[in-house]
C-alpha cells in the first residue's frame, strides 16, 4: 500500500515544499498538498505534516491564527482518530496553539532569531517518529526560529518527562527552552511537535542526513503496521 | 460598545522582551525600574447585544493563550 501523506500550507508557510520533497524522497510517493482554507483532508491519510514558516505573518501569536483555520479543525479530528501528525517549527507552534500539544512557545530567551545547525539528544527512541534512532543518540539538525522557547508549568513538564513524551532535547544552549525540550509528543504518541527541521537534513548535500531517520522511522512504522 | 481586553503574561512566565525593555530604560538613565512585563491591548467595538459570556469566550478562544497569559476585560464608558 502506498504511503498517503498530506502537507498543509498556510498563508506564510515557507517550509511546505521542503516537507513535500522530504516525504516524497523518503517514501517514494508525492504527498497531497492541502490549503489552509480547505474544510476536509484527503481520505485515508497515513500522515499529516504541518510545515515551518510564518503562518498569517505570526499575527497575534505564532501559530495562533493558523490553529483556528478551517483545515485545522479537520487535522484536530484526524489526530484524535490516531492519524500521525508532525509539526515542525511553526507547525509545532500551531500544534500547541490548537491544544493538540501541551505548553507554549515563547520568544527565544536571548531575543535573537537562531538559525544554525544544533545538536539534539534523542530523549525517547521508542516512538513512531524516533524508532530508527538510539536512545541518547546525539544528532545534528538545523533550527531557524525566533519563538522556540518551550514553556509549560512544572507539573506538565514532570508529566511529559515521566511519560516519555519528550522526544528530543537540545544538547546545547539554543533558546532557553524549559528542560532543554526541543520536541514533545501528545499523550497517545501520534502527534509530534519539534522546533528543529528534520526535513532540512535528509540528503548529504544538506550537510547531514540525521533528519532522514525520523521520516524513515515513521514511514516504516506505519507501512509495517 | 467599546471594550478593552488587556492580555498579560502569567506570573512566572519568563518575559525576555520585558527584560530587554527594562535594560533599555536603565540604559536611558531611568533608575528604580525593578521589572517590566510586556502585554497586549485589544480595543474592540462590539454591538450592545454581545454578552459578557461571549466576550469571555473570545478571550479564551483567541485573544489570550491561557497556557501563558491572563486577560482582563474592561468596558469603556464614553
Amino acid at each position: 500500500m502506498a504511503f498517503n501523506a498530506a502537507v498543509v500550507t498556510f498563508p506564510g508557510s515557507n517550509c511546505d515544499r521542503d516537507m513535500v520533497v522530504a516525504l516524497e524522497k523518503v517514501s517514494g510517493v508525492a504527498p497531497h498538498r492541502v490549503w489552509h482554507g480547505d474544510a476536509d483532508l484527503p481520505q485515508g491519510l497515513d500522515f499529516i505534516a504541518l510545515p515551518g514558516g510564518f503562518s498569517y505573518g505570526d499575527y497575534l501569536r505564532c501559530g495562533a491564527i493558523a490553529s483556528r483555520s478551517p483545515i485545522m479543525q479537520a487535522v484536530i479530528k484526524a489526530a484524535e482518530r490516531g492519524v500521525p501528525v508532525l509539526g515542525v517549527c511553526n507547525g509545532f507552534q500551531v500544534l500547541t496553539e490548537s491544544g493538540l500539544l501541551p505548553g507554549a512557545l515563547l520568544r527565544n530567551a536571548g531575543l535573537d532569531f537562531v538559525c544554525r545547525e544544533v545538536s539534539l539528544e534523542v530523549a525517547n527512541a521508542q516512538t513512531l517518529f524516533t524508532g530508527g534512532y538510539e536512545a541518547g543518540q546525539i544528532i545534528r539538525i538545523p533550527v531557524a526560529h525566533h519563538d522556540g522557547n518551550y514553556f509549560a508549568d512544572g507539573a506538565t513538564l514532570d508529566r511529559l518527562e515521566g511519560e516519555g513524551r519528550v522526544a528530543f532535547r537540545y544538547a546545547e544552549s539554543v533558546n532557553g527552552s524549559a528542560r532543554q525540550i526541543a520536541g514533545v509528543l501528545n499523550n497517545a504518541g501520534n502527534v509530534l511537535g519539534m522546533m528543529p527541521h528534520p526535513e532540512r537534513a535528509i540528503e548529504a548535500t544538506h550537510g547531514g542526513t540525521d533528519g532522514r531517520t525520523l521520516f524513515e522511522s515513521a514511514i516504516r512504522g506505519l507501512m509495517d503496521a | 460598545m467599546k471594550v478593552r481586553v488587556h492580555v498579560s503574561l502569567k506570573p512566572g512566565v519568563l518575559d525576555p522582551q520585558g527584560r530587554a525593555i527594562q535594560h533599555s530604560l536603565e540604559g536611558l538613565g531611568f533608575a528604580g525600574v525593578n521589572d517590566v512585563r510586556a502585554g497586549r491591548l485589544f480595543e474592540l467595538d462590539v454591538e450592545e447585544s454581545v454578552s459578557d459570556a461571549a466576550l469571555d469566550d473570545m478571550c479564551r478562544k483567541l485573544l489570550a493563550n491561557m497556557v501563558i497569559e491572563n486577560y482582563r476585560i474592561e468596558k469603556v464608558t464614553v
